[in-house]
């Protein structure tokens, strides 16, 4: 009998991801609900990597007509000690009762495992950049390459064999030189020839067909042709994304931690629609920088505020380098809403006709310190001063967050999809 | 002396070769198997998770419940609640078996003699498999199945069929046929015939018949409640199948699901009663073939005892105070109870030769065990092979637990003379389907009228249907039926214990 033995290894994987995803599709909403639950828990920098969830089990339910209750008979292995007649008690030993026929797998809760593409996606579903079409200009990134003809010179892997066929055909045609069995044709004859004098001739027509055949190359390098690639530009839209923080002496670790969280979720996000995002710090006390990364959350500082050096500074950079024809502006403020009184005037100025006309998105977050609830206080002069801005009709949101559990509903509450909705004041 | 298959704990694809070969030639010269051609694939630890959640079969229809299984085993098997099963076996013909490639040389042997040879046997003689099951058709029709859904989910659209698909699911349990029919199921034939059939239909087609005037349709007078039933066939316990053919309003493509989903119920109905024997019988051949083989001196005494303690650990049988007790094991019970028959046909004692006068002494043991293996399932099998000796050995009593007792749980047989007969009795009924399932049936619908379909539970020993489950599960139902579905459940004595009803959802809210 003969016996197959197939190694199946090396088939694709993957065999269940269709199930997978009605799976996910049809269990959206609970997962969905239970990705920002986690995520609340989570470490910003853990956040997207995907990881295990747990959802009610009662919506994906596989509902099955069972039994219970009612009478039971068992058989059971390993008596010890029992006769016939005695009687055990139920509610000790659960052991005996609970091992009766159908042991059904009814769990309350569905544990399993998203990959981190699965969770960014659940994750960032409902959310949605604002003005995202307004201006998709782009600067050309060499992308794709694309057949363009031939050229004369290139690499030794493009030569294009039939080309060079071609043009080398061509050429002998041209310049008549001696096909092969012309001249093997008269070496017949010159072996068949008796006459000397005409064998004399015909030695000499070969002499000079030979001559010319080695004068006249069968491939010349004039002939050769590489195949031509072009590469193609391919218009990318791109963003940049402008992180102002006020690092002044107000503002604790805590309020930068939760800038931070903001600026992280922002720049995922921003990833996610655009190929190409950059970043520019910019820290202010009462004048402004722009710096990396690592000081810009961790570098000390020290000094008074003053928020217009931050936006002046925005403003330069934005005039230098990144044409709002060209990229999309997005922009995130954080800070804890000190500003000195005299700065407000200018800091509107710049604000409504500077800034917010090239901006895409202006994020206003006033971080406020852990426990004490910003909301009670009274706004800060910031806060006051932009609410007024906005009530006039500027286009600027803004929030309060003092918890690390807060910043991911205040981001999706920022970025949900609006249909109608007109954007609230802060709670 | 023979050269040995292995050494140490590597193969490869010639070792394989080896060990099959080998396996075989035990199973066909000393065991006097016969078996399906064999086919062995090896696989990876996500190819099994595959597997597992489209119930061990290399391929399926697309459904999302699979998807939920397979997240679920996943997660399990990823935090490590969970081993993999160490072969999966298809009862097709060829018979595929499946080995993971983490398994050791001595553990791949172990497969290939379970399942290549002890399950393939199994399948082929099993009077349960023969009558029931289409080896030859089944990974056929599978793929018919699959391309037909796929096929549907173009026209008709993906929540459409998914929502045909949920209702039939949660009715598979209830889609079987239980008592055989004349003609035997042929699956390459349900493919053609599905085929042809929607080919006629598109044949036939004429817009005009739907132009043509009815006239009034004629009132029957109303039919006798005998007569009546009798069209339909009723009392139906195929809820699945009496759908199929008389539920009024579905489309020729979702019966035709309905008829899938059934086909493949069907298809594992032997396999839930007879756990105990397949997996008896399974075990024990490969116990043997490897004992075989470990005499022949082609497997080394090292390798032995590695294989001996996987044995061991897979008939281990907990007590029923021990934490790890979830019922009887079934390997452990089959293997017991072959080894016993094994015991009885070669050295019985006086005991066994009262109890078992057909098989006692007789010292053919292949012989009896293979006629065994053909002819028994496991409620037939324990309520007949199951021995007192083995009784004592696995110490076993009989519960009985009424809830209206205040005393408790009353023991009401040990394993003694007064009990042997009683216990038996009892672990085979447990092993019996007709008891497991819920008895339901569609007794009674008025075509003419209402069209309310009428169902029987018989409640067997006060034990009735879990609500939020039989509502949802009716839910189904009437979403199928499109009428209103009302199930009445009765008692021995024909009381109405309860009674539920259930009106159809209107179809687009019908996306849970």
């Amino acid at each position: 009998m003969p016996i197959h033995i197939i190694d199946r290894r090396l088939n694709p994987g993957g065999k269940s991801l269709e199930n997978r995803q009605r799976f996910l599709r049809r269990a959206k909403s609970l997962v969905q609900g239970a990705v920002k639950k986690t995520s609340q828990e989570r470490d910003i920098k853990d956040v997207l990597e995907g990881g295990e969830v747990t959802i009610p089990l009662d919506g994906m339910h596989e509902p099955r007509f069972r039994r219970e209750g009612g009478t039971r008979d068992m058989v059971l292995p390993g008596n010890k000690k029992f006769v016939e007649g005695d009687y055990l008690q139920r509610s000790g030993q659960g052991s005996a009762k609970d091992s009766g026929p159908g042991e059904g797998d009814s769990e309350d809760a569905f544990r399993f495992v998203l990959s981190r593409d699965e969770f960014v996606d659940l994750f960032l579903d409902d959310l949605e950049l604002p003005d995202l079409a307004k201006r998709k200009i782009a600067q050309t990134e060499s992308e794709g390459i694309q057949r363009a003809g031939y050229t004369m010179s290139g690499s030794p892997a493009n030569i294009s064999v039939s080309r060079t066929v071609k043009l080398a055909l061509a050429r002998r045609i041209a310049l008549r030189r001696p096909r092969k069995d012309e001249i093997e044709e008269l070496e017949a004859a010159i072996e068949a020839c008796t006459d000397e004098d005409e064998r004399a001739e015909l030695v000499a027509r070969l002499e000079k067909m030979k001559a010319k055949s080695k004068r006249i190359p069968f491939i010349d390098p004039l002939d050769i042709r590489y195949r031509r690639f072009e590469t193609v530009p391919k218009p990318v839209a791109q963003a940049v994304m402008f992180c102002l923080m006020d690092v002044s002496g107000s503002m604790s670790e805590h309020m930068k931690d939760l800038a931070k969280r903001f600026y992280m979720l922002l720049y995922v996000f921003l990833k996610r629609r655009y190929k190409h995002v950059e970043i520019v710090f910019i820290r202010h006390t009462d004048r402004a920088e722009e710096v990396d990364e690592q000081t810009f959350f961790y570098g000390p500082a020290s000094g008074g505020t003053l928020v217009s050096s931050a936006l002046q500074a925005m403003h330069e950079i934005v005039r230098e380098r990144f044409n709002p024809a060209d990229w999309n502006i997005y922009a995130a403020q954080a800070s804890d809403g000190d500003n000195s009184y005299s700065d407000g005037e200018l800091t509107g100025l710049l604000l409504t006709d500077k800034i917010l006309p090239v901006c895409q998105f202006f994020a206003y977050l006033e971080v406020g310190e852990s426990g004490g609830s910003a909301f009670d206080l009274s706004d800060s002069s910031l806060w006051t001063l932009y609410e007024r801005l906005r009530n006039s009709g500027a286009p600027l949101s803004m929030r309060k967050v003092s918890e690390r559990s807060e910043i991911f509903p205040v981001f999706h509450d920022l970025f949900h999809r609006r249909d109608t909705a007109q954007e609230k004041a802060a709670p | 002396m023979t050269e040995r298959l292995f050494e140490g704990a590597d193969w490869d694809f010639h070792t394989l070769q080896r060990i099959t070969d080998a396996c075989e030639e035990v199973a066909l010269k000393d065991l006097g198997l016969d078996v399906y051609p064999n086919q062995i694939e090896v696989i990876t630890a996500e190819q099994m998770l595959d597997a597992y959640s489209s119930v061990g079969m290399p391929l399926f229809y697309k459904h999302w419940s699979f998807g939920k299984h397979f997240a679920f085993h996943e997660a399990s098997y990823r935090k490590g609640l969970m081993g993999l099963a160490y072969e999966i076996v298809i009862n097709s013909s060829p018979c595929i078996s499946y080995l993971m490639e983490e398994n050791t040389a001595t553990m791949q042997t172990l497969v290939i003699a379970h399942a290549a040879f002890g399950h393939n046997h199994f399948f082929k003689n099993n009077y349960l498999f023969k009558q029931w099951t289409d080896a030859d058709g089944i990974l056929d029709y599978l793929d018919f199945a699959k391309n037909y859904v796929m096929q549907c989910e173009d026209r008709y659209g993906r929540i459409e069929v998914e929502r045909t698909l949920d209702a039939a699911h949660a009715l598979m349990s209830h889609g079987i046929d239980r008592y055989p029919g004349k003609k035997k199921l042929d699956l390459r034939a349900e493919e053609k015939r599905a085929g042809r059939r929607r080919q006629h239909e598109e044949e036939v087609f004429n817009d005009l018949w739907r132009t043509v005037p009815k006239g009034a349709t004629k009132s029957r007078s109303a039919l006798s409640i005998e007569r009546r039933r009798k069209l339909l066939g009723l009392p139906q316990e195929n809820l699945l199948y009496f759908l199929e053919k008389s539920a009024p309003r579905l489309a020729p493509w979702q019966r035709e699901l309905l008829r899938i989903v059934r086909h493949i119920a069907q298809y594992f109905y032997p396999q839930s009663q007879t756990k105990v024997m397949n997996e008896g019988t399974a075990t024990y051949v490969h116990y043997r073939i490897m004992t075989r083989l470990h005499e022949q001196g082609r497997i080394s005494d090292g390798n032995f005892l590695e294989f001996l303690g996987s044995h061991t650990n897979v008939v281990f049988q907990p007590e029923f105070d021990d934490p790890r007790f979830s019922g009887f094991n079934p390997y452990a019970l089959g293997f017991a109870l072959m080894q016993d028959i094994e015991r009885i046909v070669t050295r019985p004692e006086d005991e066994d030769r009262e109890w078992f006068p057909d098989i006692a002494g007789k010292g053919d043991v292949m012989g009896v065990l293979r006629d065994v293996w053909a002819n028994y399932r496991d409620e037939s099998f324990i309520g007949q092979f199951l021995s007192p000796r083995l009784m004592r050995h696995f110490r076993m009593f009989h519960l009985h637990d009424d809830p209206e007792e205040r005393a408790g749980i009353r023991v009401d047989a040990i394993h003694d003379e007064r009990g042997f007969r009683r216990v038996r009795r009892e672990l085979a009924r447990q092993h019996d389907v007709g008891f497991i399932d819920a008895n339901i049936e569609v007794v009674d619908v008025d075509l003419s009228g209402d069209r309310r379909l009428i169902l029987h539970h018989h409640v067997i020993k006060g034990s009735q249907l879990n609500e939020t489950d039989a509502k949802r599960v009716l839910q189904h139902l009437a979403d199928l039926w499109t009428y209103d579905v009302a199930l009445i459940e009765v008692d021995a004595n024909d009381k109405v214990v309860r009674e539920y009803v259930v009106s159809p959802r209107p179809i687009p809210a019908a996306v849970a």
